[in-house]
């Protein structure tokens, strides 16, 4: 197993190394240029201003050089220094961490363990209204934009019924500490983290479904039932358990990306993460901030595939590490 | 030396603090407001983004302020004069003025300032061109001398363009990597306290403000909001008082300016007289024609922009200068909206039909919907346009690579013509690589001569004639299609007085508001 995890670890450094460099050329291809971004907010366009602002982020420098030398920080664990925030990366990006993790991990938790619970209801009632309700309300939030969804939260829990904040983490100028401050930031959290929530919470209870289904037709489930095992446990025991391989595959996937953040939801409720760090540096072409979050948000989708191949053995003894 | 003293507004000063006296200014109370984008750093010397000044604009200060009319108020100077050569200012600078670490503020610290921001600031060094030296003969006086008489100089001292730098913390540091970027200092009535990034920035009264009884207001807290629809939303649920001008989409203006207990107002733009207009690529295609050009101005409707997609918001812009930049005339061609005339004009030009790419201003869904409606205006006459879509660098490269046939923009004009017009005009400002100089490659001899000599015209009547003639020449030419002079509404609870007291508004309002109980 240990000799599994070091070849994973690896190959994992090489992926990381080839994204680094695809991403470097891939943003700088786009059309645009920092210094011009920047120099437009100053309300100074003159050559001289833009010159000195390319000399002073090295983007005067033929690109090979600045491909080396952002290299040669990240093998460094440095991801430099953010041109507009002008703000070391990786400052940037552990502020913007916890709101992120917070938002997106309870977004997780709910659309997994609710996905899980529907889609197993769904298979369980397969043919009747329960399975036709939820089928269609999965299938109503998978197709909806998020965007709109977050709107239309806002409009009816904020605007309309006043019951739930509608933009922020916690309510500014306000000094609650201890349990207050903690309900204060889960009533902000409460509409981003089910806006995005919902529409995970589609995809794991559609696939939950469709996977347990499969499972229920195959032969050692009628064995078990001729065995003379209840409903219950044959349901939970054995095609449940056999049905979760597809989630747990699509869950490791979807967790590498939660420390990316939630890019529309974090805009449209102003939740202060790493998302709108990442899409405020894509207007700015702050290449540097822009590289540091893909860095980070690659090296978690690693690290999550790596833990979801871990955890595929514990739900299927069958699976064996092969190095 | 024979002086003409100007002496500080004290009228104007008196009045403004009399309008204020009598409707009862109160201490006390927090304003909530949007500020968006987030600036990227408070230190105004050394970042000058719009959201950068609102912010900062309260925590540092100038020398001087300016009325709505654009006439100079007192801030750090209380007084000043201009020798009859009008090559040599004098500033009487405001006694007893502390930082608020509570150091003093000294005519020091000016001469400071001016070397860092030559340093920092591209526009201070371009106004400060003409500078031969600046000297401090005692504590609280400061005298700038010219190389040779500049019109605007005494325009240039708002607290955006020319912020008081504290000599105590800066001398002999690295300016970019200084710790007191961080938490900035000014002699303003507002002092840094904190800062959570991407949430919000949080000011307090500064006590020991060098205005007896200023500032009222115990604090303010600028909110991060990057959605528009969600900073609409958070004034109508009452999460902010203070919107200023562009927070907010176009269309929602007239439904917010409805609500119970709600202000608004277009001044506070005076200084930056932000005008829009259309870049036209003079270099080549049916737009290097003047007919054409010609053409295009009067196939466009302004005045249904105006109403429809600035909801009334706004002025049809009549030539490069906006109406509130000295010297402004109107005494120039007109242009009303005349498809008959332009289809003639067109016919005239020669155009058979060439395809012409149109790049709108990538800021939102008010500038797509303007960029539609010219678009149809334009098809109404039988000129082909396809639209290009961009992001912001994307329309910055574009235009800066002259890489267009037509492109919205719309630029601030900082109060004087050899500030803010004539870098779009004249050919000495043809050079790839900036969006905001003359993009449209427009060269006119006659017209470089006139904006040269109206920058170091002296008095005020030889420049006015000097810019009265270039305004005619430009109209004339069409270098480019001016549009409107562009007016964004500052939204407000009623509740918030006196915020907006000066040409640049909100951006150094704080000073003067208060907040009815």
């Amino acid at each position: 197993m240990i000799s599994f995890i070091a070849q994973r670890i690896a190959k994992a450094i090489v992926v990381l190394l080839a994204l680094v460099v695809m991403n470097f050329f891939l943003i700088r291809m786009a059309p645009g240029d920092p210094a011009v971004v920047m120099a437009g907010e100053a309300g100074a366009g003159d050559q001289l201003f833009i010159a000195q602002l390319r000399e002073k982020f090295g983007l005067d420098q033929p690109l090979p050089v600045q491909l080396f030398l952002y290299v040669k920080g990240i093998v460094s664990l440095d991801l430099g220094f953010s041109f507009r925030q002008q703000m070391p990366v990786s400052k940037l990006i552990l502020d913007r961490l916890p709101a992120t993790l917070l938002l997106t991990g309870t977004a997780f938790a709910i659309s997994l363990a609710f996905g899980i619970l529907f889609g197993a209801l769904a298979a369980r009632f397969a043919g009747t209204w329960a399975d036709t309700a939820i089928t269609i309300a999965a299938l109503i939030f998978y197709a909806t934009p998020l965007f709109w969804v977050a709107l239309m939260a806002i409009l009816l829990f904020s605007v309309t019924m006043d019951w739930l904040p509608s933009f922020g983490y916690e309510t500014v100028g306000a000094g609650y500490t201890g349990l207050a401050h903690v309900l204060d930031v889960a009533a902000h959290l409460i509409l981003p983290a089910t806006t995005i929530g919902l529409f995970f919470m589609a995809t794991y209870a559609r696939m939950t479904r469709a996977s347990m289904l499969e499972v229920s037709r195959l032969d050692f489930v009628k064995t078990a039932r001729a065995k003379g095992l209840s409903d219950a446990v044959i349901q939970r025991r054995h095609v449940l358990r056999n049905a979760l391989l597809p989630v747990v595959t699509l869950a490791g996937l979807q967790a590498g990306t939660l420390v990316g953040g939630a890019v529309l939801t974090e805009t449209v409720f102003a939740w202060p993460g790493i998302g709108r760090l990442m899409y405020e540096a894509l207007l700015q072409r702050d290449y540097n901030l822009l590289l540091g979050v893909f860095v980070v948000c690659s090296a978690m989708v690693l690290a999550f595939n790596l833990i979801t191949d871990l955890v595929y053995r514990s739900v299927d003894p069958r699976i064996e590490f092969a190095a | 030396m024979s002086k003409r003293k100007i002496l500080m507004s004290f009228a104007t000063m008196c009045m403004l603090s009399t309008a204020a006296v009598a409707e009862g200014p109160k201490a006390g109370g927090v304003v909530n407001a949007v500020i968006q984008p987030e600036p990227p750093s408070l230190m105004m010397g050394l970042v000058q983004n719009g959201p950068t000044q609102m912010v900062a604009g309260n925590i540092y200060e100038g020398l001087l302020r300016y009325s709505p009319k654009l006439d100079p108020l007192p801030g750090l100077a209380e007084s000043w004069s201009v020798s009859e050569d009008g090559k040599i200012y004098t500033f009487k600078l405001v006694k007893g003025v502390t930082w608020h670490d509570g150091k003093p503020f000294t005519s020091a610290d000016v001469l400071f300032s001016i070397e860092f921001l030559k340093q920092t600031h591209a526009r201070a060094r371009g106004n400060l061109a003409q500078l031969e030296k600046v000297e401090a003969p005692d504590e609280s006086t400061v005298v700038f001398t010219l190389k040779q008489p500049f019109g605007p100089f005494i325009g240039i001292f708002e607290v955006g363009s020319l912020p008081m730098i504290p000599k105590h913390l800066y001398e002999g540091t690295d300016f970019k990597t200084n710790p007191a970027n961080n938490t900035p200092v000014g002699t303003g009535p507002f002092m840094f306290r904190e800062w959570q990034k991407g949430s919000f920035i949080r000011l307090v009264k500064n006590p020991n403000y060098h205005v007896k009884g200023k500032p009222n207001i115990d604090e303010i807290y600028w909110h991060v909001i990057p959605d528009a629809a969600a900073r609409s939303v958070a004034y109508e649920t009452g999460k902010v008082d203070v919107l200023p001008g562009g927070s907010v989409e176009n269309f929602d203006v007239p439904r917010l300016s409805k609500l119970k207990n709600t202000c608004v107002t277009g001044a506070g733009w005076e200084f930056f007289s932000p005008h829009s207009w259309l870049w036209l690529n003079n270099r080549s295609g049916p737009t290097a024609n003047k007919k054409f050009r010609q053409a295009l101005m009067f196939a466009i409707d302004r005045n249904m922009a105006k109403d429809v997609v600035w909801n009334g918001l706004g002025k049809i812009a009549t030539g490069p200068s906006g109406s509130a930049i000295k010297y402004y005339t109107s005494a120039v061609p007109k242009y009303d909206y005349d498809p008959a005339k332009a289809k003639a004009l067109l016919k005239e030009a020669g155009y058979k039909g060439e395809k012409l790419r149109m790049l709108p201003l990538p800021y939102g869904e008010t500038w797509q919907r303007w960029a539609e409606m010219v678009r149809q205006n334009l098809q109404d006459v039988g000129i082909n346009v396809e639209m290009i879509a961009t992001d912001v660098p994307g329309w910055n490269q574009k235009v800066s690579e002259w890489d267009y046939d037509i492109a919205f923009t719309y630029l601030y004009q900082y109060g004087d013509p050899a500030l803010g017009v004539g870098r779009n005009y004249v050919s000495s400002q043809i050079a790839k690589g900036s969006p905001f100089n003359n993009v449209e490659g427009y060269s006119n001899p006659e017209i470089d001569k006139l904006f040269a000599d109206g920058a170091v015209a002296f008095p005020d009547a030889a420049r006015e004639e000097i810019y009265a003639k270039a305004q005619k020449i430009l109209v004339e030419d069409v270098p480019v299609a001016w549009m409107l002079e562009l007016q964004f509404p500052t939204i407000t609870r009623c509740s918030v007085k006196n915020l907006i007291t000066t040409g640049i508004g909100v951006n150094d309002g704080f000073r003067d508001a208060w907040i009815e109980k």
